[in-house]
């Protein structure tokens, strides 16, 4: 078998344990439900069907031995007990082994626990049935299946064309096991044009779509160039061709972008069966709810928090939660609940985790952050600074090493990860009731709605999704003397200050300034600016590691004419007080 | 890192530069790295950014930093001269592939440099801080100097990482002793 096939039989299987590890954690909540039972069922039998298909014989046996436990359940005469899906899921451990190349053992004792388990499910006359290679295709095909039937094991696979099955599909994975875990209220999640009709889903290399979204961005510059010419020439067909091309290119640009967001939910999976396998290792049970989990960020973003949230949780089961018996005692339920939040606001993603354990120890903090030297014994710290130091690396407040966590490495990873991607933390904490942790990142997306502005000669760009107005600044002297003030916005008093303070722009102010009012997180401000040019599509080109540790600027443009501006990042304005650029003290750390 | 391998002065044959003047300065840069060189563009200023790497210019659609190299250098800052250049050059940053411009005077030519020419810098009688120069070399007459470029730049990245980080502590200066 040459690599490419290799690749393609890997890929398949990969989503396809990915879907069936979904649906059998989904099973736990509802053990009846006939449309679950079938999907495992289907993924099963398409993993033994491509295994065999591309010659993996040892793990189309164990699938086939799987598949079989499951079809005395699939019959409806039984109910999946939790001990089925405990054994079931290690069976899928075993399966995610074999997919790895290793040689894991026990593969006799995982079946017969199986059946022992299927049979204490149903009772001792229904055994499961053998030998389902053929017989069961009938079956799969009948009209009751919700989904498409799968392909016959038999039939070859042309090397070239994509699977056909919405479970063979890398796509598929995350809408099955977003469709499987939703609560029923929400059977699928219909992200567009993700959970299209299997037949409409094609798979593309993520480069290809970085290339795409290159040339999309580079058509925006051109077109914004094409623009000004056409403006300047006041040609009435090349402006209204040019408009057409702009049409276009907005077009495009939507499309482009929609493709590379994906939904929460893509990542969630493992989730749920890590709080599964904690709350079985910690003893403590424990419940998921994630809510949101439809909400969209850019794929790369999606990819890249996986890890800290699952720090985060592995954080939230170990140390944020009492015993059952503790909680008992304090008259709260049993079961800790945990609450992954997801949602849009503003230019920013809002991604939050809480748990009503027993929330922070700010005083043992305290204590550790004196003992490591990171605080000095009579330091006086605002609370939320304090909660803060348990993001310092190394910073473990755990008495112990569990296997779990404890080593102070997961809470520095989370915000290494949200600080690469230019977001924020923010903690929360309330003895007894439990903590919560809220990741800011913004929506990073390739290409955005931008505001071009101008202050004392030098372009530059607000997102406009951040503006929530633009307003003439009546007093003209009051911009210029850097201290905050407040203009009255039809009764509501909105601080305000001058960007060429903050950006220690040279030069006078202009004769006629605006104050282009925006909204950063919760709170409105005001900037200040000499002249207003227009809104554009702004291409954002990250920055280079020379400048992008600065927190005003969340990447740079090329203007139609061929110059550079630079991104305003509004989050990085939003503590008035604290918004000194370090010039003086940046200037001290170059080698001079 | 590229620049790092040959960074001694030893083994046997030539070196390709490109030499330029920067102030009163003659510099040689590895030919290696040099991507192309252009006339003064428009430099957009980065408000907050350090002296040493102060703007950004466009490169054929590419957003890309320009440094200073006086700066690190411990040289005057006067206006660049009219025949004033930007190198645009291949240099890692942060241990990954980058393009950075520099500025210059004027740029002279590409020649070759024996290896044996190559000099460490002598420890006393230059201005430049010998933490950033590779080495200095005889050529037609005049010395020229190759300055060190990874570790110019690596030092300040540190620099800006340890501003960055300072939620956990006091950060590691990365800033070199003055000799």
């Amino acid at each position: 078998m040459d690599e490419e096939t290799l690749a393609i039989f890997q890929a398949e299987a990969d989503s396809l344990v990915e879907s069936l590890e979904a649906g059998l954690l989904a099973l736990q909540d509802r053990p009846g439900d006939r449309a679950l039972i079938d999907q495992v069922f289907r993924d099963l039998h398409t993993l033994k069907g491509t295994g065999g298909m591309f010659g993996f014989t040892e793990l189309a046996g164990f699938v086939h031995g799987f598949e079989s436990a499951f079809e005395s359940l699939r019959s409806g005469a039984s109910l999946a007990t939790p001990s089925l899906v405990a054994v079931s899921l290690k069976a899928h451990d075993h399966i995610v082994a074999l997919l790895a190349g290793e040689a894991p053992q026990g593969a006799e004792t995982l079946l017969a626990e199986l059946a022992a388990a299927v049979s204490g499910a149903v009772g001792p006359d229904a055994e499961p049935k053998q030998d389902l290679w053929e017989e069961d295709l009938p079956v799969l095909n009948a009209p009751s299946m919700a989904a498409p039937p799968v392909p016959p094991p038999t039939q070859p696979m042309p090397a070239a064309a994509e699977p056909v099955t919405p479970q063979a599909h890398p796509a598929a994975p995350s809408v099955q096991a977003a469709a499987v875990a939703a609560q029923p209220a929400t059977p699928v999640a219909r992200s567009e044009g993700v959970s299209a009709p299997a037949g409409g889903l094609i798979r593309i290399a993520a480069s290809r779509l970085d290339e795409m979204m290159d040339r999309v961005g580079e058509l925006v510059i051109a077109e914004a160039r094409l623009a000004e010419i056409a403006a300047q020439s006041g040609l009435p067909a090349l402006v209204s061709v040019t408009e057409d091309i702009q049409r276009l290119a907005t077009g495009m640009r939507d499309a482009a972008m929609s493709i590379r967001m994906t939904p929460l939910s893509s990542i969630t999976g493992r989730f749920r069966r890590l709080v599964h396998d904690l709350s079985a290792q910690l003893g403590k049970p424990i419940d998921l709810a994630i809510v949101g989990e439809e909400t969209e960020l850019d794929k790369t973003v999606v990819e890249q928090l996986a890890e800290p949230l699952m720090h985060l949780i592995r954080n939230a089961a170990d140390h944020g939660f009492e015993d059952a018996e503790t909680r008992v005692r304090l008259s709260k339920p049993a079961t800790g609940r945990l609450t992954l939040t997801a949602r849009h606001s503003g230019t920013e993603v809002l991604i939050e985790l809480a748990d009503d354990g027993k929330g922070l120890d700010a005083a043992r903090i305290r204590a550790k952050a004196i003992e490591r030297g990171l605080l000095a014994p009579n330091a006086e710290i605002a609370p939320a600074d304090l909660l803060r130091l348990i993001f310092a690396p190394g910073f473990s407040t755990a008495e112990k090493l569990t296997e779990v966590s404890g080593r102070g490495v997961g809470m520095d990873v989370v915000r290494r990860t949200v600080t690469d991607l230019r977001g924020r933390i923010d903690l929360s904490s309330e003895p007894g009731q439990g903590t919560r942790v809220t990741l800011r990142l913004p929506l990073t997306l390739a290409i955005i709605d931008g505001l071009l502005v101008e202050v004392g000669g030098e372009r530059f760009i607000i997102p406009l999704a951040a503006v929530e107005e633009i307003v003439e600044l009546a007093d003209r002297t009051a911009g210029s003397e850097g201290s905050s003030r407040l203009l009255n916005i039809r009764g509501r008093l909105v601080p305000y200050q001058a960007l060429r303070d903050l950006l220690a722009t040279p030069g006078d102010p202009g004769p006629f300034q605006k104050v282009v009012i925006v909204t950063a997180g919760e709170s409105r401000m005001g900037l200040v600016v000499d002249r207003i040019i227009g809104s554009n599509q702004t291409v954002i080109k990250q920055l280079s590691p020379l400048h992008s540790g600065l927190k005003t600027f969340s990447g740079a443009t090329i203007l139609g004419d061929g110059s550079v501006a630079l991104i305003l990042e509004i989050s990085g304005f939003s503590v008035p007080a604290k918004i000194a650029f370090p010039t003086e003290s940046r200037r001290a750390e170059v080698p001079a | 890192m590229t620049l790092s391998r040959a960074t001694a002065p030893t083994g046997s044959g030539r070196l390709d530069v490109v030499t330029l003047r920067l102030g009163q300065d003659a510099l040689a840069i590895r030919a290696e790295v040099l991507r192309e060189v252009l006339e003064p563009v428009a430099v957009t200023r980065v408000p907050g950014a350090s002296e040493f790497c102060a703007g950004l210019v466009n490169v054929r659609g590419t957003i890309v930093p320009l440094a200073d190299l006086r700066v690190p250098l411990d040289m005057p800052r006067e206006e660049l001269g009219p025949d004033a250049r930007i190198l645009v050059l291949d240099l890692p940053l942060a241990g990954r592939p980058a393009v950075v411009g520099i500025v210059a005077d004027a740029v002279h030519e590409v020649t070759r440099i024996e290896r044996e020419a190559l000099q460490d810098v002598p420890a006393v009688g230059t201005r430049w801080p010998p933490q950033f120069v590779e080495a200095v070399a005889e050529l037609g007459g005049g010395i020229v100097m190759l300055p060190d470029l990874p570790a110019i730049f690596d030092v300040h990245l540190a620099g800006l990482a340890g501003s960055r980080h300072n939620a956990s502590g006091p950060a590691p200066k990365a800033e070199p002793k003055p000799d």
